[in-house]
């Protein structure tokens, strides 16, 4: 891999066949071939491939940053700055279930620090670690757009607000059970609604 | 109470589906209204409204368009900024799940208006599901031919409008505070590390990919379908004359209804907390509001009567509408310990690229977790006002303003609070020094960074 490494870094690739391992396939290439159309630039295309990377493998590692780079036409120092920049990003492996406690201001005037650290003990790791099964890893997040329904956890991509202790640990305890992610209890913020389910 | 008008989220349900839009006027006579007007009569119609940006700034949107340079020849672009990172806001996520058509023709209008031939719909990446939702909802309207190359087949752009297609990509964030930034999110949308960009250049004048862009809002954009149909004049009496419309206030901390309630620009603060959002828990005293998302100049809970919310009357009393984001606070609420989680945030989000910035916001979290510890020095209050000073205006974004502002204005608005942290005689162990522009010169404070447990 080492020889190929500084051509990888500063060429062009508009032919993948010397990609050094295949994370896509002929088809999603082609796909991001099509998107890269939309763009300006090939290299806007960065994000929805880290994305597509993260999707499939859980993290982005060294060889996907490698290939992210080949697809989207940019220097792979480029694709590491960008991947340790956006939070969402993990360049280490995280849980299977990846717990996310929000803790800003807004939350935590309803909450959100005991929630946190309610969640930590009972996952049993810290900030940003994950269990040894790999089933869970923890996170305090910053803001994320779920205020009128603080306190709010969020598992992967599903949040679950206004959200008591009890149902957290309710929550860990299903996904424990099922080895999946519960449907949460759905929160009306519609003004018209939420007068009406206050009424 | 009258009726007040509900132009962004009517109470009409399933509106997502784009049938059920369509059914209701959707797709239909605001474009074709927009379409049988010349481009610039477009904007000239926005301009007449009053229509302000809802993004934060709220700068005049007619007036912004209008810096578009005209005609066709150049390749222009469209952004709207969804990203949404601001503390306490959570209005955008409304019109994703409940409304995301008429943001869509809002944009529609808009690329019309300026002659643009694609608009990029950037969403944080926090909001996964709602991004599935705006893509699904792109992908309706693509399919009814309302975006994309068959828009002729249902509108014929009359007077001397031109004949036009415009395309719609929808782009997922993967969570930088920053990238809510214009110009930020133009970097971060070519596939960069989100960095604010210097102004000028404009982004009009050379945006994304060096070709001329405008940034809207979510919630700006929708308003633009309801513009067009009842007319900029119309429009303009709704609310305070000097930011007309309708707002979504999203109410959020100590109150008993949380929520996103749209009603006119100018409510009275009191109303929208009592009225709407339902009170303060248990009948407590409101301490503190944050009027506009937490980077905003907070208010004292005894000064709230006859604060009205719009842009202009929130100026008058020191603070600003920002997203519209009401954090409620109330008189249990230990505002230190708010504030120090307010500094982590800008801390944590600060992109680098000013020093001012990366080092003062550092500075804002050890002096505030001092304070938070109880274990602040006489003369820490001063040193914690002059840091937050000496970030303001000095460097590329906003984002040292929203650093700043919670921190000084809480000092002028609460300094009992701080002093009441103070220790006396507190002896130094381990003391740092900070260069403060104090009096003009640079004058070495000495500072001491109690060890505080970090979360």
């Amino acid at each position: 891999m080492g020889a190929t490494c500084p051509k990888m870094l500063f060429t062009s690739h508009s032919n993948n066949s010397n990609r050094i391992m295949a994370i896509f396939s002929e088809t999603e290439l082609k796909e991001f071939a099509e998107l890269q159309k939309r763009y300006g630039a090939p290299g806007a295309s960065l994000l929805p491939v880290l994305w597509h990377i993260q999707e499939k493998r859980g993290w982005i590692d060294e060889a996907a940053m490698e290939e992210a780079a080949a697809i989207c036409q940019v220097p792979k120092a480029h694709v590491r700055g960008v991947v340790e920049f956006y939070t969402m990003f993990f360049d280490k492996p995280m849980g299977k279930y990846h717990v996310q406690v929000c803790t800003n201001v807004s939350c935590m005037l309803r909450g959100g620090e005991k929630l946190l650290a309610e969640m930590k003990s009972k996952i049993g790791v810290e900030n940003l670690a994950t269990t040894p099964d790999g089933m869970f890893s923890i996170e305090e997040v910053e803001c994320m757009g779920a205020c009128g329904g603080a306190p709010m956890m969020a598992v992967n991509e599903t949040f679950f607000e206004t959200i008591t202790n009890e149902e957290a640990h309710g929550v860990i305890d299903h996904i424990r059970a099922k080895n999946e992610i519960p449907t949460p209890r759905f929160v009306a913020q519609m003004p018209e609604l939420s007068e009406a389910a206050n009424r | 109470m009258p009726d007040t008008p509900k132009l962004i989220l009517p109470d009409i349900p399933n509106l997502r589906n784009i049938d059920t839009y369509v059914a209701n006027g959707g797709y239909g006579e605001a474009l074709r209204k927009a379409y049988s007007m010349a481009p610039a009569a477009v904007i000239d119609e926005v301009k007449k409204s009053g229509l302000r940006g809802r993004g934060g700034a709220a700068f005049p949107t007619g007036l912004k368009w209008s810096f578009m340079p005209k005609g066709k020849e150049k390749k222009k672009y469209f952004l709207i900024n969804g990203d949404e990172s601001e503390p306490g806001s959570f209005k955008d996520r409304q019109i994703f799940e409940f409304n995301p058509h008429q943001m869509i023709e809002g944009i529609l209008i808009g690329c019309y208006a300026m002659q643009i031939d694609h608009a990029y719909i950037y969403i944080r990446g926090e909001y996964a599901h709602w991004v599935k939702m705006v893509e699904k909802a792109v992908a309706d309207a693509y399919a009814k031919g309302f975006i994309g190359k068959r828009m002729s087949e249902h509108f014929k752009p009359g007077g001397d409008g031109v004949a036009y297609t415009a395309e719609i990509t929808v782009h997922k964030g993967a969570g930088a505070y920053i990238v809510g930034e214009e110009t930020a999110m133009m970097d971060s949308l070519e596939g960069k590390r989100g960095y604010p960009r210097y102004k000028p250049p404009f982004p009009a004048n050379a945006g994304l990919w060096g070709m001329p862009t405008t940034i809207n809002n979510i919630e700006t954009m929708t308003n633009v379908p309801a513009i067009m149909k009842m007319g900029g004049e119309a429009y303009s009496k709704i609310g305070d004359p000097k930011q007309p419309g309708t707002i979504l206030y999203g109410v959020s901390g100590h109150v008993n209804k949380p929520g996103v309630y749209e009603l006119p620009t100018g409510t009275p603060l009191l109303d929208i907390i009592y009225k709407h959002a339902g009170g303060v828990p248990n009948g407590k005293k409101i301490k503190m509001v944050i009027p506009g998302g937490s980077s905003m100049p907070p208010l004292r809970g005894d000064k709230l009567e006859g604060v009205l919310m719009d842009a202009e009357h929130l100026k008058e009393v020191g603070s600003a509408i920002g997203t519209a984001g009401i954090m409620v606070m109330d008189e249990d609420t230990d505002l230190i310990h708010v504030l120090t989680r307010i500094a982590k945030f800008y801390q944590h989000e600060s992109c680098g690229q000013c020093t001012p910035c990366r080092e003062g916001t550092g500075w804002l979290l050890k002096l505030l977790r001092r304070f938070d510890a109880g274990e602040a020095m006489a003369g820490d209050v001063d040193l914690l006002y002059d840091v937050a000073k000496n970030i303001e205006g000095r460097t590329i974004c906003a984002l040292g303003e929203a650093a700043a502002w919670p921190v000084y204005f809480t000092i002028e608005r609460f300094r009992d609070e701080f002093e009441k942290r103070i220790k006396p005689g507190l002896k130094l162990k381990s003391p740092e020094r900070v260069h403060s522009l104090r009096k003009g010169g640079l004058e070495p404070v000495q500072v001491h960074v109690p060890v505080v447990e970090r979360t």
